[in-house]
């Protein structure tokens, strides 16, 4: 497949795999954070860890919008299609995430309730044209990434009258994150040498909101893609920096990202939505300026003010340890739950659910590995 | 499908196969549904069996072990690039059948429609399933018809039965796959799911993706003349490669390993994969089997696959060893090796 098969090619990851192995000090650790889950699904699903030298580590991070978002804002979207009766819409990897009470998008449906899996925002846009008498409410989460197309469905929405239409705002930022993580690591916390850098994110934000990593904490951030060759060529690039000494935003990816990103889509973000005061994260507690809700010019279609849902008090299932997974301070085995009652089938923490969660991932692709505590895989991992 | 040409009823006119549609009427056993049988279902499926218009058909079993195998259709939509409900309802069963190496004879066939399925649709659907027959020499020889109401079914449901014979001397069963043992997979994976999902989702690929949906039998007589001792034959339907080669795993209680580059995929199939999201290993095939036989007859069982219409792009990709976690696991093209997993759930497509 054309410029697919160019970034999973064997010859060239043997090829990067040496060089990595030439250059990384084997006195020194080089434990990298891939930033998202991106990353991670291309690490478990090529074997990238496979062809690292045994001192180079990859720690799992938070960029999982799925994983990240709290269970109070499920239980708040199956509150708005159960109570208030609205059709929800929804990518399809929130459909299994746990809520509260073991419910789910999932379960609400069979039970009845009007949830339909989308592609894309547009979809949404078009059973609300199709039904003026059905209000549908647009469950948007996501990083960067995903945010952009959520402002074109909203100025759409107003320009043309779409009273039926609102959407579910849950839109969260990068950079915050990336800033607690940092603020938290250490010996107490996860410990890290350099971070692979978000990459679908980085088209729209660029990499210049990155520049306050090397500079506050000291740390070599190389923007990476998502293609196994991706992954590998940022992660010499890391090994590079560290052992030059050098600290600094680098950007593997560049045939997509350029250090400003994509202006006018910020320029759409910024039009559209307003930053919230603070916002809950799965993992990493409250987070201040680290979401963004949408602009009061376009209130009319906030579905939080539309159908205002009382504030539960979301129920974690006790064990999980999905908190410190999405921090990197666990690993998934790290986990009593992994591979014994938490599995992709019966999903206890939202880390098993998406395809971009590590737990989904490592169970998916990488539980035939022993573990670090070397106990044999089966323990953890046989049907 | 009763009444017999003694006891046929007249009707007073004939069913409007261009304008009409399914109502309750049609199900509830009384001249509206004779003539739908007969006019409809007769027309398209006669033969020697269905003419007896009994409740049931009768016939004398030939020498060998019988097999019967059922499966319930449910396909949405229900005409599709490469085919519809009703070829597919005559294919999936027969090649059920044709797994453990059975010469697949008869079929019967339930439909559960829907009030307000357009009669022009049901023939369409009946049609497609004669010519299914016909091509495969296996006849639909006693049926049931059911109207719900609307609302309650999908259009038009088939559930198909299939009755065949093994002969003596054939042993292949999903139990039996064996440390060192070779596995092979008939073609292209992945064409039928990704057909499916292009028209459901309204994807507008620009090239068609068409269904593989094929009866596999004569490949399986193909094969089984060229390898007797075959061990171990399956459909990779729903789930895909990956959850049928764990579930032989798991019966066999052997682990696998497979080579990526090995296993044929079609280049719009992939990049379709690819924009979704998906994993081909774990896209529905309707016309595609995997095979697992001694090393030492692989290359003259692929040669005879080869040989075969159904069998062109057959492919040997990997081989059975021995692991006592029975975990299927697939060195990548990138070198590396990872585990090919049950599909957990539907297969979503992502979002970030």
């Amino acid at each position: 497949m054309k410029y697919i098969d160019e970034f999973r090619d064997g010859a060239l990851a043997r090829g990067l795999a040496g060089a990595i192995a030439a250059e990384a000090d084997p006195a020194r650790e080089y434990r990298l954070m891939e930033f998202c889950g991106g990353h991670t699904h291309a690490i478990y699903r090529y074997g990238v860890q496979d062809l690292m030298p045994a001192n180079l580590r990859f720690v799992h991070g938070p960029g999982c919008p799925v994983c990240v978002l709290p269970m109070a804002r499920i239980d708040q979207a199956i509150a708005m299609a159960v109570e208030h009766g609205v059709t929800l819409c929804t990518y399809g990897d929130l459909m299994r995430v746990p809520a509260s009470e073991r419910r789910s998008l999932l379960k609400a449906k069979a039970g009845g309730a009007d949830i339909r899996m989308i592609y894309s925002t547009q979809d949404a846009l078009a059973i609300a044209r199709a039904d003026a008498d059905r209000q549908v409410v647009l469950f948007a989460i996501g990083f960067e990434t995903t945010t952009p197309p959520t402002a074109v469905v909203l100025k759409v929405a107003r320009a043309e009258g779409l009273g039926n239409f609102s959407v579910f705002c849950n839109h969260v930022l990068t950079p915050p994150a990336l800033k607690t993580i940092l603020a938290t690591a250490g010996p107490d916390g996860v410990q890290l040498d350099g971070i692979l850098g978000p990459s679908h994110v980085s088209t729209i934000i660029g990499s210049r909101p990155y520049e306050f990593v090397p500079a506050q904490f000291g740390k070599p951030v190389v923007i990476a893609g998502f293609e196994p060759l991706d992954v590998m060529q940022s992660a010499l690039m890391l090994v590079r920096q560290i052992n030059q000494g050098r600290c600094t935003v680098e950007n593997q990816y560049t045939r997509a990202v350029t250090r400003d990103g994509n202006v006018k889509a910020q320029g759409l973000m910024a039009e559209v939505f307003a930053p919230r005061d603070s916002f809950e994260w799965r993992g990493l507690g409250r987070l201040p300026h680290s979401a963004l809700r949408i602009a009061d010019a376009y209130a009319d279609f906030d579905a939080e003010r539309r159908f205002p849902v009382a504030p539960g008090q979301a129920k974690e299932i006790r064990g999980c340890e999905c908190p410190s997974v999405l921090r990197g301070v666990m690993e998934p085995t790290d986990c009593k739950l992994f591979g014994t009652v938490c599995t992709p089938e019966n999903p206890m923490g939202a880390c098993m659910v998406s395809s971009e969660g590590a737990c989904a991932a490592y169970w998916s692709y990488g539980r035939f590995r022993p573990t670090k505590q070397g106990a044999d895989p089966v323990l953890r991992g046989a049907a | 499908m009763g009444a017999s040409d003694a006891s046929r009823p007249r009707y007073a006119g004939r069913l409007d196969l261009q304008h009409g549609a399914v109502d309750m009427s049609h199900g509830s056993g009384g001249r509206a549904m004779a003539q739908l049988i007969d006019e409809l279902f007769r027309r398209h499926l006669d033969n020697d069996l269905l003419a007896q218009g009994n409740d049931q058909a009768l016939f004398r079993p030939p020498a060998g072990r019988i097999a019967v195998s059922t499966d319930g259709h449910v396909i949405s939509p229900l005409f599709f690039p490469g085919g519809d409900i009703g070829c597919l309802a005559v294919h999936g069963t027969i090649n059920d059948v044709a797994m453990c190496g059975a010469r697949p004879l008869y079929l019967t066939a339930g439909f559960i429609l829907e009030e307000g399925l357009p009669l022009a649709d049901l023939a369409r659907i009946v049609a497609s399933m004669a010519r299914a027959c016909n091509e495969c020499g296996v006849p639909v020889v006693t049926g049931d018809t059911k109207v719900v109401e609307r609302g309650k079914g999908d259009g038009c449901f088939i559930t198909t039965t299939g009755v065949g014979v093994v002969a003596d001397g054939i042993d292949i069963s999903g139990d039996r796959a064996r440390p060192g043992d070779a596995i092979l997979v008939s073609g292209t994976i992945g064409d039928h799911g990704v057909a499916i999902m292009s028209k459901r989702e309204n994807l507008g690929f620009e090239t068609e993706i068409r269904s593989d949906t094929a009866a596999l039998h004569d490949l399986v007589a193909a094969m089984i003349a060229a390898v007797p001792d075959i061990h171990c034959l399956r459909d990779p339907t729903r789930g895909g490669l990956a959850s049928t080669l764990n579930e032989l795993a798991q019966q066999s209680g052997v682990g696998m390993q497979i080579t990526e580059p090995a296993i044929p995929v079609r280049a719009e199939v992939a990049a379709a994969c690819e924009l979704l999201g998906l994993d081909p290993l774990n896209v529905a095939n309707e016309g595609k089997l995997i095979a697992i036989c001694p090393a030492a007859h692989a290359e003259r069982l692929l040669a005879a696959m080869r040989a075969h219409p159904k069998g062109q792009n057959a492919a040997v990709i990997g081989e059975v060893f021995e692991d006592p976690h029975h975990f299927v696991q697939m060195e990548t093209a990138f070198g590396g090796n990872r585990i090919v997993d049950w599909l957990a759930g539907e297969q979503l497509p992502r979002i970030c």
